[in-house]
């Protein structure tokens, strides 16, 4: 009875190959875990803690950190909007206003249907397009109640909104905690070479700029 | 200290101070007269610069500037100022910041009046604060584990327990979580801080953030008394500081010894001063009267019985069982009244479950220190230690994980070790012998039981210097492995490297509070105080001594099996629980009920002591003036606190008491006379009397010398047969000893043990995990509840010794080689 699927179980020992050692992938898998559950639940934390030789309480301790790893349940599609200075100016607060009003949800709760979870942040670095919100962290650039409310439209439709001018990307929004729609694979010939760094006795293969006299297999 | 290479010369508030190399600016100022405010640091852990209470002014060659000194070692030249304007403003500043979110609740709070923050606001801060907006708020104190309680507001962030957590103990199980003004610490949630070391937490908090149930709400600091003792609650010998208030004691801390324990506690050391104070403790002797029932009796009417019962009769049908609890005083007055005035030589401090006694004497020994030499090479051929001797685990954790020494562990089970060993040879019972053969190219090709020739000659490259260079001495952890092989199996594979790896040097094992105490002052067959022989002793004794037996007598072993037939007519327990302790339960209860009369002395009416016909009341190492000596033969000061229950009396005054009765002077009259006699019959204890112990009381005295090595003729193990699981029974820290039991905090602790197979062997039973089968071994069939557990080896089956669920010691039969259990078809 293991948390990760199939997949993402053939996935995070990929992940784990690739450092030298397997503590060092607790962040990676804490990412890979968020994007299985939308969050991160406990069964995948003792999980990432057995497959990497930490405790449980490391990895909350080293999740627990970044503000984007949720150990709560969160919505399908998590809406940021930002209330900082510039966005203040400009309808930031109106906009958070609109935006819990339409949804029916206090900021820092999830909708009833589990689809959206609004948060009041800080500065999102975008000011020079304020005021602007995300939705699961894709940026909407000088957006007003009509914007939000399009964005909502399509989601709840089950269209993409990011062709809106947003990002000049026309693919699906995902659910909450998926980063990256492209896995990243390392060859195994370009990979850092799996020793604790006390052992290396080479540069790595990664930054050997001449080409490599040797074959692939003595490195 | 001991420093290689130059020293370094630093000037502190004008002074010239000379600093070790390497050595931190905060402890080489501390270490010349000048203290620095500190929170994180601690001398045994690594520096993370964490509170920032330690800023000082320190120029370089580049100027002045604020630096935490404990991050800084000290580099030639360097200027520092420690008192300077901007030094004070810093420490005052960090002071006041790190008591914006601290509660001023010292009123309530147990640390307060031995607490640093209190202290150090004191000395170094700024007096008023500047806040005044709420601070933060959590829930107030939440259990991280059974004892151990965390009041997160009163926290400050120093990173010691945590640090103690991961770094000393390798039980990363709290942690910080979240992030700046919503930084905690806190366990996983619902998965407590399981640790056999989490009293030590509770010491090195800096505030009262972490506190230990049994001394919440107790005392405060300035009521208590202290007095610096040895812990007796197993053989490492670690110091501890004995607080009590209104005569009970309150709480055990750990003391610093630079030779032993780091200031360190096992949980069992620190907390077991529960059960010498619990009410259940015996006060007044018992006499079985006609009736047949134990009742209460005076100290004449219960020496007089016993004296009765010792007179005149056959010192051949004498035996003296335990004494590995007593003090050394009290051990030589015990061996000198059993072997110098009744002549009985049927005498045995170990009860079955130890080595040879003359055997671990003549081996050459190891000091702890040696043990841990950094990039040393240490062989496991013994106990689990973290569940036997907490502290010394503690040590060669960080021998391994710290200071390069590479570990090779000969077990027949995984161990708390285990995830740091070099090479882990799973050896099953009986094989151990065959193995170590096999590291050195003796025997054939073949694997015995899971280990390939190939990697056992591996090792053996290892152990002998050839894999890894010369000079890197080799220390032998020697104890039983397990209860249920005879220690024959250990002793025979021990020979083995004894003579295979040059100066290889061995560290015993043997557990119980004071057992090489008894060793080294004659409590077993065969010796006389000072680690002698009867024959090579008697010149001495016999001056000294009414009389010295003739032969080498019985062990524990064979005393019980003399006395199951009848051979036995005074049957005498130091603090023996014979029926818990001795391996093999049958043999333990049928040499009680055969032996004629029994004495015991002892704390608590245990089984063993309900069976008594006369029992004497002794004094807990909290209530005994005297020394223990450890597993190294450390010999140090145990102190009395605090009164006994009732009219309990030190074992040593028992002896002289009974042989005033059968006309003998001891000629012991305090614990002090008895150096004074050794300093004249034991030469290896000739540099110890009273005086030098108070001099180096931390420290202790170590005790050299032995007499030559025995070869215990070599054991004969059946050959394994595959059909059958070759049974392992080892200890956990805590079991239903009647110590454990009787204390508070530890009792509920001790795990239920079921029979574990190895997991592929325990599929291949067919039972569901938790069901029951039925297995034949030596002492007939026996019901079980069985388990899978990846930390068993293959070929065999584990049980924990002395626990709930099943009796280890209704599977034992002493005088097997090893126990071997077929399961029986339904």
């Amino acid at each position: 009875m293991s948390f990760f699927t199939e997949a993402n179980a053939r996935t995070a020992a990929e992940v784990i190959a690739r450092y030298p050692r397997p503590r060092s992938a607790v962040i990676p898998l804490l990412h890979l875990a968020q994007e299985q559950e939308g969050w991160v639940t406990r069964d995948a934390m003792v999980e990432i803690a057995e497959l990497t030789g930490a405790t449980p309480a490391e990895v909350l301790g080293t999740g627990s950190f970044y503000e984007m790893f949720r150990f709560h349940p969160v919505g399908r599609y998590v809406v940021n909007v930002c209330t900082n200075i510039s966005c203040q100016l400009l309808g930031g607060e109106e906009l958070l206003h609109h935006v819990e009003e339409s949804l029916e949800v206090h900021a820092g709760g999830t909708t009833a249907d589990g689809m959206f979870t609004v948060e009041e942040v800080e500065c999102v670095a975008a000011c020079t397009e304020a005021p602007c919100f995300t939705v699961n962290y894709r940026y909407f650039h000088r957006a007003d109640p009509d914007t939000f409310d399009a964005v909502v439209d399509d989601l709840r439709a089950g269209r993409s909104p990011l062709a809106r001018g947003a990002q000049g990307d026309d693919g699906n929004l995902p659910a909450h905690g998926t980063l990256g729609r492209l896995r990243q694979h390392i060859p195994d010939d370009r990979r850092a070479g799996v020793v604790p760094p006390e052992q290396a006795d080479q540069e790595p293969v990664w930054l050997r700029t001449a080409p490599s006299t040797t074959s692939a297999a003595d490195a | 200290m001991n420093d290689v290479g130059q020293s370094v010369e630093i000037t502190v508030d004008g002074r010239t101070v000379l600093a070790n190399p390497g050595e931190l600016l905060i402890d080489a100022c501390e270490r010349t007269g000048t203290y620095i405010p500190r929170f994180c640091h601690h001398p045994r852990m690594r520096p993370v610069g964490m509170c920032r209470s330690c800023l000082v002014e320190v120029d370089t060659g580049r100027g002045p500037a604020l630096q935490a000194s404990c991050m800084l070692e000290c580099s030639p030249g360097m200027q520092v100022d420690t008192e300077s304007e901007r030094t004070r403003k810093a420490q005052a500043g960090v002071l006041e910041f790190l008591l914006v979110n601290h509660p001023l609740d010292c009123p309530v709070c147990d640390k307060g009046g031995e607490c640093p923050l209190q202290d150090q606001t004191m000395a170094f801060g700024p007096g008023e604060s500047r806040f005044v907006e709420e601070k933060r708020h959590f829930e107030k104190p939440i259990p991280v584990n059974d004892n151990v309680f965390l009041d997160r507001e009163r926290c400050i962030l120093c990173d010691r327990c945590t640090r103690f957590a991961d770094e000393v103990a390798g039980d990363a199980l709290i942690h910080f979580q979240g992030r700046g003004s919503d930084t905690e610490v806190n366990t996983f949630p619902d998965e407590p801080f399981s640790s056999y070391f989490s009293g030590n937490t509770v010491q090195v908090c800096p505030v009262g953030a972490l506190t230990a149930a049994p001394y919440r709400f107790k005392a405060r600091p300035w009521d208590l008394e202290e007095v610096e003792s040895t812990s007796v609650v197993d053989s490492v010998g670690s110091r501890i500081a004995v607080q009590s208030s209104r005569d009970c004691v309150l709480r055990f801390q750990g003391v610093d010894a630079d030779a032993v324990n780091w200031g360190w506690l096992c949980d069992k050391e620190r907390f077991i001063f529960e059960a010498y104070d619990h009410e259940d403790r015996l006060g007044t002797p018992l006499l079985r009267g006609d009736d047949g029932d134990l009742a209460p009796t005076g100290w004449g009417e219960a020496l007089a019985a016993a004296a009765a019962a010792l007179t005149d009769v056959d010192p051949d049908r004498i035996a003296v069982l335990g004494g590995a609890r007593l003090t050394n005083e009290s051990q030589y007055a015990w061996t000198k009244f059993a072997k110098g005035v009744l002549g009985t030589d049927h005498v045995d401090a170990q009860l079955g479950d130890g080595l040879p006694a003359d055997f671990v004497l003549g081996l050459p020994r190891a000091t702890i220190d040696e043990a841990c030499t950094p990039g040393g090479i240490i062989v496991l051929l013994g106990p689990d230690p973290k569940e036997e001797l907490g502290s010394l685990y503690l040590r060669l954790r960080h021998a391994v994980v710290h200071d390069g020494a590479t570990l090779i562990e000969l077990t027949p089970r995984a161990t708390g070790l285990t995830p740091f060993a070099d090479h882990s040879l799973r050896v099953r019972p009986g094989e151990a012998v065959d193995v170590v053969r096999a590291m050195f190219g003796e025997g054939g090709t073949a694997p015995i039981g899971g280990v390939t020739v190939e990697e056992a000659q591996a090792v053996g490259a290892i152990v002998s210097g050839a894999a890894v260079g010369q000079n890197r001495p080799v220390t032998v952890l020697l104890g039983r492995q397990s209860l249920a092989e005879a220690p024959g199996t250990v002793v025979d594979a021990a020979l083995v490297l004894h003579d295979w790896i040059a100066d290889v040097r061995f560290l015993s094992m043997l557990r119980r509070g004071n057992v090489h105490g008894a060793l080294d002052l004659g409590l077993a067959p065969g010796l006389l105080p000072g680690r002698v022989g009867l024959d090579e002793g008697r010149p001495r004794f016999a001056a000294a001594w009414p009389t010295t037996p003739a032969t080498k007598g019985r062990d524990a072993l064979e005393s019980l099996r003399a006395a199951a037939d009848g051979e036995v007519d005074v049957l005498v327990l130091l603090g023996a629980d014979v029926l818990t302790d001795v391996p093999d339960h049958d043999l333990a209860r049928r040499g009680l009920e055969g032996a004629g009369t029994v004495i015991a002395l002892d704390l608590f009416a245990t089984p063993t002591v309900a069976a008594a016909d006369v029992v004497l009341p002794a004094t807990a190492p909290t209530e005994t003036d005297g020394t223990v000596t450890n597993l190294e033969g450390r010999v140090s000061i145990v102190a009395r606190k605090v009164t006994p229950p009732g009219t309990a009396r030190p074992d040593w005054m028992i002896a002289v008491e009974l042989a005033r009765r059968l006309g003998a002077d001891l000629g012991i009259s305090s614990p002090d006379d008895v150096w004074a006699e050794l300093s004249v019959v034991s030469p290896i204890h000739a540099h110890i009397d009273p005086e030098a112990l108070a001099v180096q009381a931390r420290e202790g005295i170590l005790v050299s010398g032995g007499p030559a090595l025995v070869r215990p003729a070599p054991l004969e193990v059946p050959s394994h047969d595959k059909n059958s699981y070759r049974l392992v029974v080892t200890r956990s820290m805590y079991d239903c000893g009647v110590l454990t039991a009787h204390s508070r905090s530890l009792a509920g602790l001790a795990p239920v043990t079921r029979l574990a197979f190895e997991p592929t062997d325990f599929a291949a039973l067919g039972v569901a995990e938790g069901g029951r089968i039925e297995v034949r071994g030596p002492r007939g069939n026996i019901d079980v509840v069985v388990g899978p557990d990846s930390r068993v080896t293959k070929g065999t089956a584990h049980l924990l010794f002395n626990q709930r669920g099943v009796s280890a010691g209704d599977l034992i039969e002493a005088t097997a080689a090893v126990i071997d259990l077929t399961v029986v078809p339904v």
